[in-house]
């Protein structure tokens, strides 16, 4: 099937008859989708439908585990990710990911954004302090945490936390920036502020959001994708999707009707 | 709604406000058909009925808006389930449009009554006007009730009838009126029935439409018949 409803903007990322296995088990099935650039594309669907499968193939998050292969194409800017030639932490570099928990390092704020631009660039002090204090601008945590900087990461609050996360993703400069379920352990007021920090990215980055919160992809999404037992079922405009959707099985679901 | 939600207290929820609607439809319905019978008939007492049953029409509008209100914040509906309500919301208001000329059918009535003013005007001639709008009324509803958008079609066609019976009515009335100046008071009155049946009809055709909407997710409403009709193929 091949739906690309996002074909009038520019694609960051083709994925073109994506199968994933795990093992034996094929946890994806003929994935065909575009994602936009400057958009957030969300992905939802049941439990163990594939989303977060998804997520994970687009910065091979997969690779880390033996027996977990990826076939077809997945094209970033272009350029094949899939190749085996793909250098992983350039990759990880251009696409940045933030998990449902959040995962500061065990070290101080400013070290946690800091870490990974070294992997990267050689920045001189000041230089180094400039990038800090802008990703932690663009992570909407800056005013929280400027007098705290070298206070461990772990002290902050949860939603705090994810947002140090985003904030370090950002610090890189990805084009990319995958979010997997990151307000789920959030409270209201927390998972607000990251609904609106993802509204802001979106500006500056092409953002992928798999989320258990239906209504959390109808409020951010431009683009919505529903899959089910592995296979893309319907993808389209958000506001197409939650109000008017083509296929009975993505009403279903989006309406509670699903059993 | 035929499918069944993973809560049961939501599909209770969306069928109580259905037949909530269906309550007040019935009670606008009985309303037009007195009005229409003190009009053949020129009869006080039904006039006055129709008048008492506004308030209670007034309450059940009131009670659905709060009704859907309730249901959108707890539930956050969507695709068909919001349509539903939003035309649910949308049909209480022309409900209630059409008990409010219902009222003023019985009120012109009224005057006509006290007037003495009826007898030498053709307000027999109304019948068909008003048996086709009271009619099409009551088809929307029923195929709201099944949604059912065939019928719908069919309302949006015959609701152009009317308006042609209306045109014609009127040019009537001008007539008795130029022949007659002593009639003017009481045709105005007339006419003023007929513009109420007239409106009637197209509160049953505003429903028809949003019947279209719940089952194809298509705005129809200001479209032309032919859009229509290739929306609902």
């Amino acid at each position: 099937m091949s739906i690309d409803s996002a074909s009038s903007h520019n694609n960051s990322i083709e994925i073109s008859h994506l199968d994933f296995f795990y093992g034996n088990f094929q946890g994806l099935k003929d994935v065909n989708l575009n994602i936009a650039e400057h958009k957030v594309t969300a992905f939802i669907g049941p439990s163990g439908c594939g989303k977060s499968t998804l997520l994970r193939t687009l910065n091979r998050m997969y690779s880390l585990y033996p027996g977990q292969r990826a076939e077809g194409e997945i094209r970033l800017y272009g350029s094949n990710i899939l190749d085996k030639s793909q250098d992983l932490n350039l990759l990880r570099a251009q696409v940045g990911m933030v998990f449902q928990k959040p995962t500061p390092f065990p070290m101080s704020i400013y070290e946690n954004i800091a870490f990974g631009i070294r992997l990267y660039e050689k920045l001189s002090r000041s230089e180094m302090d400039d990038r800090v204090e802008w990703a932690l601008t663009k992570g909407a945590i800056w005013n929280e945490v400027k007098d705290k900087l070298h206070v461990s990461g772990l002290s902050l609050s949860g939603g705090q936390q994810q947002r140090l996360c985003i904030a370090r993703s950002v610090a890189v400069k990805p084009k990319v920036i995958l979010l997997d379920e990151p307000t789920s352990a959030l409270d209201p007021i927390s998972t607000a502020k990251v609904e609106e920090l993802i509204t802001e990215l979106k500006q500056d980055y092409t953002v992928a959001i798999v989320t258990h919160n239906m209504q959390q992809a109808a409020r951010v999404s431009d683009f919505t994708a529903y899959m089910y037992l592995g296979s893309l079922i319907e993808f389209g405009a958000t506001d197409q999707i939650f109000l008017k959707p083509q296929r009975k099985e993505t009403e279903d679901y989006i309406t509670g009707r699903f059993g | 709604m035929p499918d069944k939600h993973l809560s049961s207290q939501f599909d209770h929820e969306l069928n109580a406000v259905s037949s909530r609607l269906m309550e007040m439809g019935g009670l606008v319905e009985s309303q037009i058909q007195q009005a229409v019978y003190a009009l053949s008939l020129f009869v006080e007492e039904v006039a006055d009925q129709v008048i008492k049953t506004e308030s209670q029409v007034n309450s059940l509008e009131v009670e659905i808006d709060r009704e859907l209100s309730t249901i959108i914040a707890r539930r956050q509906p969507t695709a068909k389930d919001l349509r539903l309500l939003m035309a649910i919301s949308k049909a209480t208001a022309n409900l209630e449009r059409a008990g409010d000329e219902a009222n003023k059918i019985a009120r012109m009535v009224k005057s006509l009554i006290s007037s003495g003013g009826f007898r030498s005007l053709p307000s027999s001639e109304l019948r068909l006007t008003s048996e086709m709008a009271s009619g099409l009324l009551r088809k929307a509803l029923d195929a709201f009730a099944r949604l059912d958008t065939s019928t719908a079609l069919a309302i949006l066609k015959e609701d152009d009838l009317i308006d042609k019976e209306f045109d014609g009515f009127v040019r009537k009335l001008i007539t008795y009126m130029m022949e007659d100046p002593r009639t003017i008071s009481s045709s105005l009155d007339l006419l003023f029935v007929a513009k109420a049946l007239e409106r009637i009809g197209d509160h049953a055709k505003n429903i028809a439409e949003l019947i279209i909407y719940i089952v194809k997710g298509e705005d129809v409403r200001h479209t032309s018949m032919e859009h229509i009709e290739s929306t609902l193929q």
